[in-house]
């Protein structure tokens, strides 16, 4: 069983070494990984995934549990640790979920008196973050983006079931992100999200900041910081509820606003 | 002489990831040598050389199948390679038909897919895939992981024997493994008189003349002889 992922810095698009020269990720951390955009977040997650070992424009390396990781983590789906969510909500291919997540489960070697049972959680889990429920026999191509993001985020955690996920923007897709961070939690894995979002950010262990493709700083949440997660949630549980009633249908008043804030 | 037969559909970056490979070769103190068949239009023969300073050729198959053209021109395709000192001898194929796959014994034979082509493109690639030893998945970082490993899975469906290696052919990223693998390949054997000796197609060619491939182009099996088929009696072609 894995227990820890290490980064071991690179150096930035203009060439210059990371500012951070060994990052590491044990087993329960859940870590955002911030910066503007274009700063090289998406790059970061992907070197984890690639298992980089100064073979990856940033030259950084990966170790898993102190050592680089062995070929087969790559060589065989059933094998490899990490999942990866990305920011790519499309799907290509126009097979059914049923049987898109039933291929999965099967190459992420589940057994077979399992595997009903998985597919059941996994729609589940998904259709707790959509607004309209993903039917199994739907194509995936006809599934919307925040469908997409929500069956990738049930497939991640309930069919790969892998040690570590890699999460790209979870936020832009319309899902139900407090739901989902709860779901998330019931697992104990390492985390890594990709966020522009304050309230993943302020939930996080500690964020890793990015600048100009190389990793800056990391910033551990703090007390004062943790205080005011509380304030953030209510702020955006108040715009998730003002982004429902406008769904809906519904007239918005001000004064709810308010009581909400 | 180690020989790497590329194939694949067009466009789905056959030349970056031969371009990967040849670097490292270079770099490992190799001399690589590259040929590339098509039919009509190429310069990657013109930016190879640019690019590495290395040996290349084209050459175009014209009113010839490309496969049926590789099979031609290949012994002598070596021969040119082994006068110019080269050691290693990319061929870039052009991979139209599915129906045929260029590989011969005694090199390796890849495969060169795209992950964005849509889940069923290893059913319909025929021998291409299922008679190559390597099939290289490019343009992975298009697709989420997840559908990723399923394309995966229809690979080793068609083809359980066949290595995969997913690569991010704009980086060059995952291009290790094919390396080693170009580097680990017999040689062509040559023979007393120095042409490469005993190179056999892997695979059955389909069936050949037909009368549309000797210009008759009247529609409808009725008339034409020999090779014809009605909407009725569809025969099934499973691969190889």
């Amino acid at each position: 069983m894995i227990s820890s992922i290490t980064i071991l810095g690179g150096r930035g698009r203009t060439g210059e070494p990371e500012g951070v020269d060994r990052i590491e990720l044990r087993m329960g951390d859940v870590v955002s990984v911030v910066g503007p955009t274009g700063s090289g977040k998406t790059t970061l997650i992907n070197d984890l995934e690639l298992f980089a070992n100064a073979n990856t424009p940033s030259r950084r390396r990966v170790l898993i549990d102190g050592e680089p990781a062995p070929a087969h983590f790559r060589d065989d789906p059933a094998r490899n640790p990490i999942a990866l969510i990305t920011q790519h909500t499309t799907f290509l291919s126009d097979l059914p979920v049923r049987q898109f997540i039933e291929t999965h489960l099967r190459i992420r070697g589940t057994q077979k008196a399992r595997a009903a049972e998985v597919l059941a959680r996994t729609m589940d889990f998904a259709n707790q973050l959509t607004g309209e429920p993903i039917d199994p026999n739907n194509r995936m191509t006809e599934l919307s983006g925040g469908q997409t993001r929500a069956l990738l985020i049930a497939d991640a955690t309930l069919v790969c079931d892998t040690p570590i996920v890699l999460l790209d923007e979870v936020e832009n897709a319309g899902i139900n992100r407090t739901r989902a961070l709860e779901l998330l939690r019931e697992h104990r894995k390492i985390f890594l999200f990709v966020t522009h979002d304050p309230r993943i950010a302020l939930l996080s262990d500690y964020r890793i900041v990015m600048k100009g493709g190389a990793i800056t700083q990391l910033v551990h949440t703090d007390e004062a910081e943790r205080r005011c997660a509380g304030v953030v949630t209510r702020l955006d549980d108040a715009l998730a509820r003002l982004r429902d009633k406008i769904r809906r249908g519904e007239r918005v008043l001000g004064t709810e606003l308010e009581a909400w804030a | 002489m180690r020989l790497s037969i590329y194939a694949g559909p067009a466009t789905t970056g056959k030349t970056s990831v031969i371009r990967h490979v040849l670097r490292k070769v270079k770099d490992a103190g190799g001399h690589p040598a590259f040929l590339k068949i098509d039919v009509q239009f190429a310069e990657e023969d013109v930016e190879i050389a640019r690019e590495f300073d290395v040996p290349t050729r084209k050459v175009y198959s014209g009113e010839l199948c490309p496969d049926h053209c590789s099979v031609m021109v290949l012994g002598d395709a070596i021969d040119w390679a082994r006068k110019t000192g080269a050691d290693t001898l990319f061929v870039e194929t052009a991979g139209l038909c599915l129906r045929c796959s260029p590989y011969v014994n005694g090199g390796l034979g890849v495969v060169v897919l795209e992950a964005t082509s849509g889940i069923n493109l290893p059913l319909k690639v025929g021998p291409m895939l299922s008679l190559a030893d390597v099939a290289v998945v490019t343009k992975i970082d298009r697709v989420s992981q997840a559908e990723r490993e399923v394309f995966r899975a229809r690979i080793q469906d068609v083809a359980p024997s066949v290595r995969i290696r997913e690569v991010n052919a704009l980086h060059g990223i995952g291009i290790d493994p094919l390396f080693d693998q170009t580097m680990a390949v017999a040689e062509v054997p040559f023979d007393a008189s120095g042409r490469p000796q005993g190179l056999m197609l892997r695979g059955n060619p389909p069936v050949g003349t037909c009368t549309i491939c000797v210009g008759k182009k009247e529609i409808g099996w009725q008339s034409h002889f020999g090779v014809v088929r009605s909407l009725e009696n569809q025969v099934f072609y499973r691969g190889e």
